[in-house]
């Protein structure tokens, strides 16, 4: 037990001498966060639109202003000319473009029904959803409201009879920073534990003095405790103030028990030591480690549900998900910080982790030798 | 039998696949000897002492250390024993005291036998002053000094040592050796590689290695006589010739 306190007393005489270290703990984070949170949004605003308006009627005119008014869309090209906006499409300068076809006012006054062509480039698919969702709840505004107009001018004209509307629970105002920031968090957590022990351990074969240790009479578990809990405590230490951020700066809601939460991220935690561990085991040198971390972090944070939707991948990387700790934790940090989700709701997830991390450990510590 | 010898093996033999890298080698360490381990790069040295210190699995063949067997021992070995290997092993980022510390702690030493035995040490070494000092600031003879007075600073009944002063001065590689004889007085049995065979000549006995097989061993007065030679430089010249023929 003594072994382990003379052992954690070097560890963080090194860790904190390292002048990369405080940086990493204090300034990363800050960084991190603030620049990720700002890029990593969904929402599209000022796409170039082109509009071609063969009808020139006063509704044409409305639905075009509308469409500029919305915030959305930044109007780029506007002629008559429907082949002179698709080269506008082609060439990059439109993002979508609308036709409104001749006869559009007289059709929607006759018919009751007319019709318009939207165009998406759609090379960015995410871009293109957006931009046909934003035009078509835009389209159905104006629909909406000359119809309440008719309606006040000939009661029997009346609009459609429902509409559906929407209520966004748990974050009302759709802010992509709130649904971020927590998540961003666990990359945070992810590359201090997995990409800094093992690099820890690879660094003393490198330099030779894991062989000095071997001969000693240093128990295996005791080395690896010693090197794995500094990382622990750093790890959560980074949690904390990546939580003080997103409430100060971004005001992320902290529904749920910040204790339930801080015991989720210490049993992740240990996962990923576990991970940096094992690397550490077949790794000579720390950049080796660092490539094979590199490998398993994209891998996790892309299939872990931060940036795309678990439910858009495929079924066969849907299950490929299950075996991703990284994907547990974004779940369980959103659950408890924006619905405020108790033990109730995720105890499934702890018991999940405390499995992965048993895991893990397991084949690492068995990887792990005291011989050469 | 047991008592009289610090080290005993019989047939030891390390094979890295097809290499063979230590070969069937035989051989008895007295109490309290100093023990030369000489050959060329490559002839098998640190293969034999990994071994012997518990880092390394032979491939057959039997070994004590310290009483204790290289197979089902080993972390009994590594109480009993001070190693310092071919590359440097204390913490260049941490100060000479605290290297002593953490080196004394993990071998088990109560808080207040480090404080005294860092006393001692540096004492022993003139390095009061650069105690609060980072070793790695230190000059390279000073720091083989401080690793290997870390290295018996649990009194181990043998110490290993792998070419302790490759790269030292003279000056300094006459000091290193004052301490070794310092700790051999003190009953410490001596294990050590080394290339220059001026050093040689302090050892109490010396084996030759030649292609992982221990080709002389006898005292150093002993193998100039059988080899008609006038140096130790000149008798591991002939058997390393030898072996190139």
């Amino acid at each position: 037990m003594r072994t382990i306190l003379y052992l954690l007393q070097k560890e963080f005489l090194q860790i904190f001498r390292n002048k990369a270290m405080l940086p990493i703990i204090t300034v990363m984070p800050i960084v991190q966060l603030l620049i990720l949170s700002f890029a990593a949004n969904y929402e599209i605003k000022n796409m170039n639109i082109a509009i071609v308006d063969q009808d020139l009627s006063p509704y044409s005119k409305r639905l075009s202003q509308k469409m500029v008014a919305s915030g959305y869309f930044r109007l780029a090209y506007q002629s008559m000319n429907a082949d002179e906006a698709y080269e506008e499409l082609a060439s990059d300068r439109a993002d979508l473009v609308m036709v409104i076809p001749r006869h559009f006012e007289r059709d929607l006054i006759k018919h009751d029904e007319s019709s318009i062509q939207l165009l998406v480039n759609a090379i960015n698919g995410t871009k293109a959803g957006l931009a046909n969702g934003y035009a078509n709840v835009i389209i159905q505004q104006f629909n909406n409201e000359i119809r309440t107009e008719w309606f006040a001018l000939d009661p029997k004209d009346g609009p459609a009879h429902f509409e559906i509307t929407f209520s966004n629970w748990y974050n009302q105002g759709m802010n992509y920073r709130i649904f971020m920031v927590p998540g961003l968090l666990v990359v945070l957590v992810t590359m201090i534990g997995a990409f800094l022990s093992g690099m820890n351990i690879v660094k003393e074969k490198e330099i030779g003095t894991i062989e000095q240790l071997n001969v000693t009479p240093i128990r295996k578990s005791h080395f690896i405790i010693g090197k794995l809990l500094p990382f622990w405590l750093i790890g959560l230490l980074e949690m904390a103030v990546g939580l003080m951020v997103g409430k100060i700066v971004f005001d992320i809601p902290f529904l749920g028990s910040i204790g339930l939460l801080f015991l989720f991220s210490g049993i992740y935690l240990w996962v990923m030591l576990g991970l940096g561990l094992l690397i550490s085991t077949f790794t000579e040198t720390q950049q080796q480690a660092m490539f094979i971390s590199w490998f398993f972090m994209v891998i996790f944070i892309l299939m872990s549900g931060l940036f795309t939707p678990i439910e858009s991948m495929p079924g066969w990387a849907q299950k490929m998900t299950l075996f991703n700790p990284l994907m547990y934790f974004v779940k369980v940090i959103r659950m408890v910080l924006l619905k405020g989700s108790g033990w109730a709701q995720v105890q499934w997830f702890f018991g999940v982790m405390v499995l992965f991390a048993i895991a893990m450990n397991t084949v690492a510590v068995l990887n792990y030798r005291k011989t050469v | 039998m047991e008592a009289a010898y610090a080290i005993t093996t019989d047939g030891l033999t390390k094979k890295f696949g097809d290499f063979i890298a230590t070969n069937n080698i035989t051989f008895q360490v007295k109490k309290g000897e100093i023990f030369g381990f000489l050959g060329a790069n490559g002839a098998g040295k640190t293969t034999a002492m990994r071994m012997l210190c518990g880092l390394l699995k032979p491939s057959s063949g039997k070994a004590t250390v310290a009483g204790y067997d290289v197979y089902t021992q080993t972390e009994s070995i590594k109480l009993n024993i001070g190693y310092m290997s071919q590359r440097f092993s204390l913490y260049e980022d941490l100060t000479v005291s605290e290297n002593i510390r953490f080196y004394g702690g993990i071998y088990g030493l109560t808080r207040s036998a480090i404080k005294t035995a860092t006393a001692e040490l540096l004492a022993k070494l003139a390095l009061e002053k650069e105690a609060k000092s980072l070793v790695g600031s230190l000059p390279l003879g000073w720091k083989q000094k401080l690793s290997f007075s870390i290295a018996i600073i649990h009194n181990p009944a043998i110490v290993f040592l792998d070419e302790p002063t490759g790269g030292v001065d003279p000056i300094t590689r006459r000091q290193f050796w004052d301490l070794i004889y310092e700790a051999a007085h003190a009953g410490v049995t001596v294990f050590v590689t080394t290339h220059y065979m001026d050093e040689a000549e302090y050892c109490d006995r010396v084996s030759i290695m030649v292609d992982g097989k221990i080709k002389a061993l006898d005292t150093p007065a002993a193998l100039k006589t059988t080899f008609g030679a006038a140096t130790m430089n000149d008798v591991f010249l002939k058997l390393a010739r030898e072996a190139n023929q």
